[in-house]
């Protein structure tokens, strides 16, 4: 009984309480005064327009791997591979179908080199859908985005121009397979 | 039959097999690496791991490797328990300590055997955090990458490479955790099989360089049954596209024929397909070498009006399929029609196919090749003109160590028992040719002549099979005793010589054999994917007389359908034939000389954009399938000349459908049984849809087009085929010939395979595809032996005789134009004898000119040839055609320049 009445009160007094919904995109202070246009604050894992990032060394981050193509439950990525002459996979193109993604980011999830990333921009509609295709050109920034250190080739071994076999992180430098050394 | 107990469960399985195989036949999940069925146990991995019990009382046990223990009656196994799948998740975690993890950047990602194994055995997380020793890579030529930092030590690819296909240059080096597995210093990968490292590698050291050039994951692909078109063994094969463009070949087992492996031209051969070269639109001669494009409709009208004009001749091609020389065939009756072949050619595939036919011998499958016992070759290359042969060939030589095996009781699967038993014990194989080739290593006796002398042997060794005269030459001698005393002699021989004389031979041991009380086999070679369906088709005119026919101006209109009439025929006859004729219309799929010369061009669909049926050298009939829909205006050339046909007028030809073709092709002579080949468009598997072509995963289907359209366009709906253009549908439990990829929930590579066999290594699961045509058994007679012309063999001064030499990557039309292929070819050369080539002072590297060719040939000196006769390789720039017959002057050309060997480019390191 009591617990009922404290309810009643709790929920009584949220008649009083400043509204969690921001009134978007623009809110009048009051009804007499001019609309002002309003952002809400969004956290920086929002999940809104996609882009390409680079590494920390300026590159693209993308290896054309396929893992966000794949994981994407209504398939709207697609990419070709292809590679620098000293072997570093990069995307021939790389498109992504907005009028078809839902901004789930199973892709940022997948993608093992933080180069695909969901950003905090949701102002993305068009009146023409095909204005929803974005190529690799619209998708690639000119920056490391949310994961500022992180460098996929650094960890892989394959050798990319820069870094040779042994030079990656933990590795060793390479064998000489013809010593006979125990 | 032994039953075992695996995890408190019976299981019935075969005594001959060890615990893997009986393991993964019964369907069980046993993680493995370095066991292959076709390569055995070496348990070199430790991956197999599994407690045996000693009887039912024992709840210890002992480790043992699955793949190392035989599957002996009343065996009892866990491989469940707790200690065999932690033994088996560290020696994971061991194998990855070293391991770059880059699969994001590995070809082999997606399809890859250490992925699939690392899942299976649930290692997910690293716990090693020292350095990882690291390699070198090296340069392995056209075909292979290689990153050696991959490796798991498993194996695999020497005991294939070296043991399996009797390379030489690739080695194993290295101690402890150093292990190397490479050449000694970079260079081309020389075995006529090193592509299939590609799937005989578990994990991604060895892939395939012109796919990851635009490279697609296998999840992405698009894939359908195929046939190799490279040569007459007819290998299956998956091919693969996305993005409408052809990205690899892959094996597709097949029980009696190409099992596991595949040859290079096969497996690389297919680049055409993307090439620049292709022939998109109709198109109408204006001038030389200009065509304008027509429209579809226009392009037809002019065929038609031609068509009703009649006076046409039609020349069909060996490398076209049944359905499209039926319907030239068809079109213009079979007085008008010719096979393609050129006219040698064509007697030789005739003398074969009545040979076989007279012969109660077999046509041997290439896994009879393999059981038989003892081998003659004779005149025939066939490392060059039939390379999967030599491949069985080799292991047919190997067998006589599971043999001697078998009498001791060591397993057959004990690789390392069995080849040390055996103490390099080989089955005979005797092998008479002109040159030496690539399997002289394994034979028991060499024999090098010319031709006829080679023809001359075969009756030799017939003669002394029936009765020994004592004075016979050594090798015909040792020949006919291996052929005698063997349970299941085989005889191979061909049509690369052009030499009549040598196909009677062969016929003449066969039979020989016969009435000494054996069941020989008998395997004759023709050159192309579909010579023996030409062969069987035939037609009223052979390639002399049509070109004669069309020279002397009686016929108004020449079809020619996929075929290079300037590879058939001497180059004067050919271009006094197509010269002449009023109208030359073409179908092919690439340019050739014999299309620029064409009036109207039309573009024919390949192998990989089109369904169709090929006949192998055991006149197995076998569906390939069209992978991706052809671009622009191409189709198959049946269609075109169906429709032409049908606006003249005709109502033969009313066919829409492939299977409408496939209806007269079974009404014709010799062709019942290609209905039986593979079910019609019309089936349906267990869901009740078409078994699609698309893997489960196939991704980007709303982004793909996108740039194009936004609107996905509806999936085009596959009417020819039992396959669809989709992801929709099962693939499993259809007929085997229907099988577009193999991939299997928690098998992702291609070791999924044995999920679609009817037991590991066996059959394929419901049935080895394709029909054989013809039934071998006492069907007219044997041929007699011709009499052969006798020629004065030739000098520097009277000119040389020329004797056609086949390679393997170059002398075929349609590989020799996909770029790994060329990269990996010579230039057009010719062999001589050690003293002509000083008569003629010419060395090694220098260049021969001949007039008669119109070309000029590399130098290459090898002793095994005859003095007076000179090899020429035929297929090549300046040899497509058949070699002029009678004295052929040479010359030293002083100002030929050897084309600089692509090959002694060492690429960078890394
Ligand atoms: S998952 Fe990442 S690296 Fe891989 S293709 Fe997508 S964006 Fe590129
Ligand atoms: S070999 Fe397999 S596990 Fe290793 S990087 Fe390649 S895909 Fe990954
Ligand atoms: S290279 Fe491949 S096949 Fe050879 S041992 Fe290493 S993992 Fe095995
Ligand atoms: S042996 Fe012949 S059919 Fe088989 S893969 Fe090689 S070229 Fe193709
Ligand atoms: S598969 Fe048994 S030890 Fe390798």
């Amino acid at each position: 009984m009591i617990s009922q009445l404290v309810s009643l009160w709790k929920v009584f007094l949220h008649l009083f309480a400043s509204n969690e919904t921001v009134q978007y995109p623009s809110k009048k202070k009051w009804w007499w005064s001019k609309p002002t246009k309003v952002m809400p604050y969004l956290a920086p894992r929002y999940r809104g327009r996609i882009i390409l990032t680079r590494d920390p060394d300026g590159e693209e981050r993308c290896v054309a791997c396929n893992l966000c193509a794949v994981v994407c439950p209504v398939d709207c990525i697609a990419l070709q591979k292809t590679e620098d002459e000293n072997g570093r996979w990069y995307p021939e193109f790389f498109r992504i179908n907005f009028s078809r993604c839902i901004m789930c980011g199973m892709c940022e999830e997948a993608c093992p080199t933080y180069a695909i990333q969901l950003t905090p921009d949701f102002e993305i509609c068009e009146y023409d859908r095909n204005n929803l295709v974005y190529e690799k050109e619209h998708l690639l920034i000119n920056g490391v985005g949310k994961y500022p250190d992180y460098s996929f080739w650094q960890v892989a071994g394959k050798t990319i121009f820069g870094k040779n076999k042994g030079e990656a992180q933990n590795e060793s430098p390479p064998e000489d397979v013809r010593s006979l050394l125990p | 039959m032994a039953t075992i107990v695996v995890d408190g469960v019976e299981f019935e399985v075969d005594e001959g097999q060890n615990l893997l195989h009986a393991c993964l036949s019964q369907g069980l999940e046993l993680p493995y690496f370095c066991w292959h069925p076709s390569l055995g146990s070496v348990g070199a991995c430790r991956q197999c791991a599994v407690i045996q019990y000693a009887d039912a009382d024992d709840t210890r046990g002992r480790l043992t490797m699955a793949c190392m223990t035989p599957a002996k009656d009343g065996t009892r196994i866990s491989i469940q328990t707790e200690t065999a799948k932690q033994f088996r998740a560290s020696v994971i975690e061991w194998l990855m300590e070293n391991h770059p993890h880059d699969c994001p950047v590995c070809e082999e990602g997606g399809e890859c055997h250490l992925q699939d194994m690392t899942v299976m055995t649930g290692h997910t997380q690293r716990r090693y955090r020292g350095r990882k020793r690291t390699f070198e890579n090296q340069y392995l030529g056209p075909f292979l990458n290689h990153e050696m930092n991959r490796c798991i030590t498993c194996y695999r690819c020497v005991r294939f490479y070296n043991d399996y296909a009797g390379g030489t240059d690739l080695q194993v080096f290295g101690s402890r955790d150093r292990m190397y597995f490479g050449r000694t210093t970079d260079g081309v990968l020389e075995n006529e099989f090193s592509g299939n490292l590609i799937e005989v590698c578990p994990t991604g050291v060895f892939t395939d360089k012109p796919f990851s050039e635009s490279y697609t994951r296998k999840w992405d692909l698009s894939s359908a049954p195929s046939i190799c078109a490279g040569c007459a063994v007819g290998c299956n094969t998956f091919v693969s596209e996305r993005y409408g463009r052809l990205k690899r070949v892959h094996n597709r087992y097949h029980g009696e024929l190409n099992g596991y492996f595949l040859c290079d031209r096969g497996r690389f051969g297919a680049g055409f397909v993307n090439s620049t070269d292709r022939i998109e639109h109709v198109g109408e001669r204006v001038e030389d070498d200009f065509f304008d494009v027509l429209d579809v409709e226009v392009g037809i009208a002019k065929l038609a009006e031609m068509i009703r004009q009649g006076d046409v001749v039609g020349i069909g091609s060996p490398r076209a399929s049944l359905e499209t020389n039926v319907a030239l065939k068809t079109l213009v009756g079979e007085a008008q029609f010719c096979t393609g072949m050129s006219s040698a050619e064509e007697s030789l595939v005739d003398l074969i196919i009545q040979t076989q036919r007279a012969t109660s011998a077999d046509i041997p499958s290439l896994s009879d090749v393999e059981s038989a016992d003892a081998v003659l070759i004779l005149g025939e290359d066939v490392l060059n003109t039939a390379p999967r042969v030599a491949l069985a060939l080799r292991q047919t030589v190997r067998n006589r160590a599971l043999n001697l095996a078998g009498e001791a009781g060591i397993p057959q699967w004990q690789d390392a028992g069995v080849s040390s038993h055996a103490q390099g014990r080989l089955n005979p194989l005797f092998i008479a040719s002109v040159l030496p080739s690539g399997i002289d290593d394994i034979a028991a006796d060499l024999l090098h002549d010319v031709p006829l002398n080679l023809a001359d042997c075969g009756f030799a060794i017939a003669a002394c099979i029936g009765e020994a005269t004592g004075s016979e030459p050594d090798f015909v001698r040792k020949a006919a005793a291996a052929l005698r005393s063997a349970q299941n002699p085989l005889i191979v021989s061909g049509t690369s010589t052009r030499t009549r004389a040598i196909v009677e031979a062969a016929g003449a041991v066969v039979a020989a054999l016969e009435s000494a009380g054996k069941v020989p086999r008998l395997l004759l070679v023709a050159p192309e994917a579909n010579s023996f369906g030409s062969g069987l088709i035939g037609g009223g005119l052979d390639m002399n007389t049509a070109l004669q026919r069309v020279a002397s101006g009686s016929t108004k209109t020449l079809i020619v359908a996929e075929n290079d009439i300037f590879r058939r025929a001497e180059r004067e006859r050919v271009e006094q034939a197509l010269c002449t004729v009023e109208n030359l219309v073409v179908l092919d799929s690439l340019d050739t000389p014999t299309a620029s010369l064409a009036g109207l061009v039309f573009p024919a669909a390949t192998f990989a954009e089109s369904t169709g049926t090929f006949v192998n050298y055991e006149t197995r009939a076998q569906r390939f399938y069209c992978v991706f829909e052809p671009r622009h205006e191409i189709a198959p050339s049946w269609r075109w000349l169906a429709q032409a046909a049908t606006d003249a007028g005709r109502d033969d030809l009313g066919w829409t459908h492939v299977d409408d073709v496939l209806e007269a092709v079974a009404a014709s002579p010799n062709m019942a049984g290609v209905r039986a080949v593979a079910p019609d468009a019309g089936y349906l598997g267990s869901s009740l849809c078409k078994t699609p072509r698309e893997t489960p995963r196939f991704s980007g289907r709303t982004a793909m087009n996108a740039n194009v359209n936004i609107h996905e366009p509806k999936t085009s709906v596959d009417e020819e085929t039992p396959l669809s253009f989709s992801m929709e549908g099962l693939n499993r439990d259809q007929p085997s010939a229907l099988l577009p990829f193999v991939w299997a929930p928690g098998w992702n590579s291609n070791q999924s395979v044995f999920k679609f066999q009817q037991e590991v290594g066996g059959a394929a699961a419901g049935g080895d595809p394709g029909v054989r045509l013809l039934a071998s058994g006492s069907i007219g007679t044997m041929p007699a032996r011709s009499a052969s012309v006798r020629s004065d063999r030739g000098g520097v001064d009277t000119g040389f005789r020329l004797i056609p030499v086949q390679a393997i990557f170059g002398s075929d039309e349609l590989s020799s134009r996909s770029p790994p292929v060329v990269e990996r070819s010579s230039a057009a050369f010719m062999i001589f004898s050690p003293m002509d080539a000083e008569r003629l002072g010419a060395t090694q590297g220098m260049g021969v000119s001949c007039s008669v060719l119109g070309a000029t040939f590399a130098v290459t000196v090898d002793a095994a040839m005859k003095s007076g006769y000179v090899g020429v390789s035929v297929g090549f720039t300046g040899a497509e055609g058949e070699l002029p017959d009678g004295l052929i002057g040479l010359a030293v050309d002083p100002n030929y320049r050897p084309t600089p060997n692509p090959h002694d480019r060492v690429i960078a390191r890394g």
